[in-house]
């Protein structure tokens, strides 16, 4: 049972990290795409920021040094990350519920990251456990994010189920997601409230685990919660919810990418080689009836061919 | 209560509309307005029993395949476009990005509340800004990413089938790829480009287009140089009356430099302009001649227009132009291009095809409102903007504003020549469409006028009125400035229809002709209060 426990962590970090490289990597290997910004940039000029404007509204904006506000795109992304002030901004009902489960994974991500550091330390000085503020801190914290999280999962599953407009475009993927940390998320909650006393908690467990230690006893709803929700960060990359990964890309690689070519040789470099490609369109002005390179179909004029 | 309309109703076989414009639904145009008296979009002319329609209007002429094979053929094809747009030779223009919309989004409507088309259509499912990427995304994950049972659970499924490619054509052209949906999308999905993507389908693969953007826009202007057919001969030839007409209108000596080789700048109107509101190109003339600027215009092919349609529905037909002005502009040895008022070739020129025009065809390109901006602001004419005393709002187009970041020039420009100017709310970036973003403003065929007057054009019309609310009576002269030629003639279409000037004396028009308008030295009374 243990093994079991242990195996299926193991095995599911290995899968959300893999899984995660490679849609970064995946989404990073696209060729470079032609210019699509949208307005406001963050980078821009602090007294640009304020309404939106872009280097385009300097004379000349090609001549001399652009300087690039990095300040302003990480308060931006700061903001975004930790508050979701999109949705806030933009769809308040829908953030009343996203916004308490983020909030509840973003603490949940802190208290086992402090829980592994605890484990790690006592390994290192040869004694278990370390500090007890650290502990009280991460079991208030790691508290506080299971509850937000499983309440807003719940509430965002509902709000699915109940609103007519999100009805209409739920698939059962998406009530499965919400599902599942629910399941997942309040089977641990349930297995450390109904623990019976002197039986292994996260901490124990954390050590264990990195001693692999197989003879630790751990109670079968404590490691039914700990095996779904395991099981569940390797399902995340895999799915659409692997947003944070993807939003750094629809932000920072099309939102917010208005590197102009002058004088860029990497996006010089790029264009060269899209040239290259080989277009298949079929269509008649796109297409003389083989696949031509980029460069010859911008180059071809169809309609004054048309014409002779 | 109206049933929803699912994603499966797109593929029904039925060839009626899978939903109709409610007349009730429609928002209400604003204070002291009654509701529009002529109808909301009917039913087009049915030509064959068997057409398939999505919403009572056509923007497309779409084959009518007679039999199951013809539909068969028709329906490959489609797919063998779908394949296309998700590879990373036929589509690495826009393939990032596109993917990144098919993968993350999370249905969450966020966007649907943002798209003026969606609200003034009294909310009709098939316009929520998901409606026709969610159609586009089950087939991504059906036939591009392989598909399955798991994957039709996941993600959900779609019927292919002729029907459904038909009305997904037609849906296409119903947003104005104003990207306002994807400015609020908390992840970063752009159902606007998804919409431009399956236009690009269309096009590219199957050679669907509405006519007006392609066999009479970019296939015309690559042929005879302008989407207006007009040649170079013809072009000067209109300038010189225009020239001559501005000598009289304004008592300035005016003059269009053609072909100068060697000028600072090489100015390219929309040649719309020059048809449509010859006062426009006129007034560029007299300000630049005042300012001392040393400028030219171009005779070569597309040199005088810069209309590119093809940044609105095919990759191909998009570079070509782009090329052919940055040509015209190295031929003659310019400084740098400026764009006039024409927003969609701002965006088109500045910046969609800044990773295009490299090597020999990198050339400086610049907005003529920043141009504007310094003679204005730097005290090269004199001013008295007392001429202009008379309500003024700005209409900010999405393409030089919410996708380019150009939106205080204009103001500082208007602030300066205009003593009663007033923003419209919102305004800036968060701005709304004046609903023929797209290519919509010039296409006409069948009712999709009217459907542009009454759902894509709702709600700039509620904006402008609410601008002007404190003094909608007609006897008080009103100007709304719209410094972009599709924009200004989408808003002159719909205030014609819905009777604006005649109920409440607001004028439309560029913001050139508000600086020329308060010109010291000009005659006064340039801009003229009558409808047009």
């Amino acid at each position: 049972m243990t093994l079991v426990l242990y195996s299926v962590i193991a095995v599911s970090a290995l899968v959300f990290t893999v899984a995660s490289v490679r849609r970064a990597v995946w989404y990073a290997r696209h060729p470079l795409h032609l210019r699509w910004e949208l307005y406001p940039v963050p980078h821009e000029a602090p007294d640009r920021v304020a309404h939106g404007g872009s280097y385009f509204e300097t004379s000349e904006w090609w001549r001399g040094d652009r300087p690039v506000n990095r300040v302003g795109e990480w308060m931006f992304m700061a903001r975004e990350i930790a508050l979701l002030h999109a949705l806030r901004e933009y769809n308040r009902p829908l953030w009343y519920r996203s916004f308490p489960f983020h909030l509840g994974l973003y603490l949940l991500i802190v208290a086992t990251g402090g829980v592994l550091a605890d484990a790690v330390a006592g390994m290192i000085a040869g004694r278990p456990g370390a500090a007890t503020l650290l502990r009280g801190g991460c079991a208030a914290i790691g508290t506080a994010g299971l509850v937000l999280a499983v309440a807003g999962a719940a509430g965002l599953l509902i709000y699915r189920r109940t609103d007519p407009a999100l009805r209409v475009s739920t698939t059962p993927g998406d009530l499965f997601n919400l599902g599942f940390f629910v399941v997942a998320l309040g089977l641990v909650g349930a297995g450390l409230l109904a623990r019976p006393a002197g039986a292994p908690g996260v901490w124990a467990i954390a050590e264990g685990l990195l001693r692999w230690d197989v003879t630790l006893q751990v109670p079968g709803l404590l490691a039914a919660g700990l095996v779904l929700s395991a099981l569940l960060a390797a399902y995340i990359p895999l799915t659409h919810m692997s947003h944070f990964i993807g939003k750094y890309f629809t932000y920072h690689a099309v939102r917010w990418d208005d590197r102009p070519l002058g004088g860029n040789r990497k996006i010089a470099a790029a264009l060269a080689e899209s040239l290259t490609y080989r277009s298949r369109w079929a269509a008649g002005h796109v297409s003389s009836g083989q696949p031509a390179s980029w460069a010859d179909v911008v180059a071809a004029n169809p309609a004054r061919e048309e014409q002779r | 209560m109206k049933r929803p309309t699912s994603l499966s109703d797109l593929s029904r076989r039925d060839p009626a509309a899978i939903t109709r414009i409610d007349p009730a639904a429609l928002a209400p145009l604003g204070p002291d307005t009654p509701p529009a008296t002529h109808p909301t979009p009917a039913a087009p002319p049915v030509t064959s029993a068997a057409a398939v329609e999505l919403d009572g209007t056509r923007a497309l002429v779409l084959p009518n395949p007679q039999t199951p094979e013809e539909e068969q053929r028709l329906v490959e094809a489609f797919l063998s476009g779908l394949e296309k747009l998700f590879s990373r030779e036929d589509n690495w223009t826009f393939l990032q990005p596109l993917v990144l919309s098919m993968e993350h989004c999370a249905h969450c409507q966020t966007c649907a509340d943002a798209c003026h088309i969606f609200e003034s259509s009294g909310e009709e499912d098939i316009y929520r800004p998901t409606y026709r990427s969610e159609i586009l995304r089950r087939l991504y994950y059906q036939y591009v990413r392989g598909g399955g049972l798991l994957s039709a659970w996941q993600h959900g499924s779609v019927e292919l089938n002729w029907p459904m490619v038909a009305r997904l054509a037609e849906l296409a052209y119903r947003c104005n790829l104003c990207r306002r949906c994807a400015q609020t999308c908390p992840l970063g999905v752009d159902n606007g480009l998804v919409a431009h993507e399956i236009r690009k389908l269309f096009s590219q693969e199957m050679g669907i287009a509405p006519k007006e953007l392609h066999a009479a826009g970019s296939m015309l202007q690559i042929k005879t140089g302008s989407t207006t057919g007009m040649n170079a001969a013809a072009a000067k030839d209109n300038l010189q009356f225009i020239d001559e007409e501005m000598r009289e209108k304004t008592g300035l000596t005016v003059e269009t430099p053609w072909d100068v080789e060697g000028a600072d700048v090489l100015l390219i109107h929309n040649a719309g302009e020059v048809l449509a509101w010859p006062e426009n190109p006129g007034a560029f003339g007299v300000i630049l001649n005042a300012a001392g600027i040393s400028w030219t215009m171009s005779s070569d092919i597309a040199g005088y227009d810069s209309v590119n349609y093809g940044v609105w529905y095919d990759d191909a037909q998009f570079a070509r132009v782009a090329r052919l002005h940055a040509q015209a502009a190295k031929k003659l040895k310019v400084k740098k291009i400026v764009i006039g008022e024409c927003g969609h070739a701002h965006k088109a020129l500045l910046v969609v095809a800044d990773r295009l025009l490299a090597g020999d065809l990198e050339i400086p390109r610049q907005s003529f409102l920043t141009v504007l901006r310094d003679i204005v602001v730097g005290g090269r004419l004199r001013l008295d903007p007392s001429r202009n005393d008379f309500p003024v709002t700005l209409h900010d187009p999405c393409n030089t504003v919410r996708l380019m970041g150009i939106v205080e020039p204009q103001r500082e420009i208007i602030r300066a020549v205009c003593p009663q100017f007033r923003e419209m709310h919102p305004h800036g970036v968060d701005n709304y469409c004046c609903g023929g973003g797209s290519g919509f403003a010039i296409m006409s065929s069948n009712t999709f006028p009217q459907w542009r007057a009454e759902v894509s054009g709702r709600k700039k019309v509620q904006q402008i009125l609410d601008a002007f609310a404190d003094c909608l009576d007609p006897s008080v002269r009103k100007y709304v400035c719209a410094p972009c030629s599709n924009c200004k003639g989408q808003i002159r279409d719909t205030l014609a229809y819905h009777d604006i000037w005649t109920r409440h004396g607001i004028l439309y028009g560029g913001l050139v002709e508000l600086v020329v308008n308060a010109m010291a030295d000009v005659k006064p009374g340039f801009i003229e209060w009558e409808w047009r």
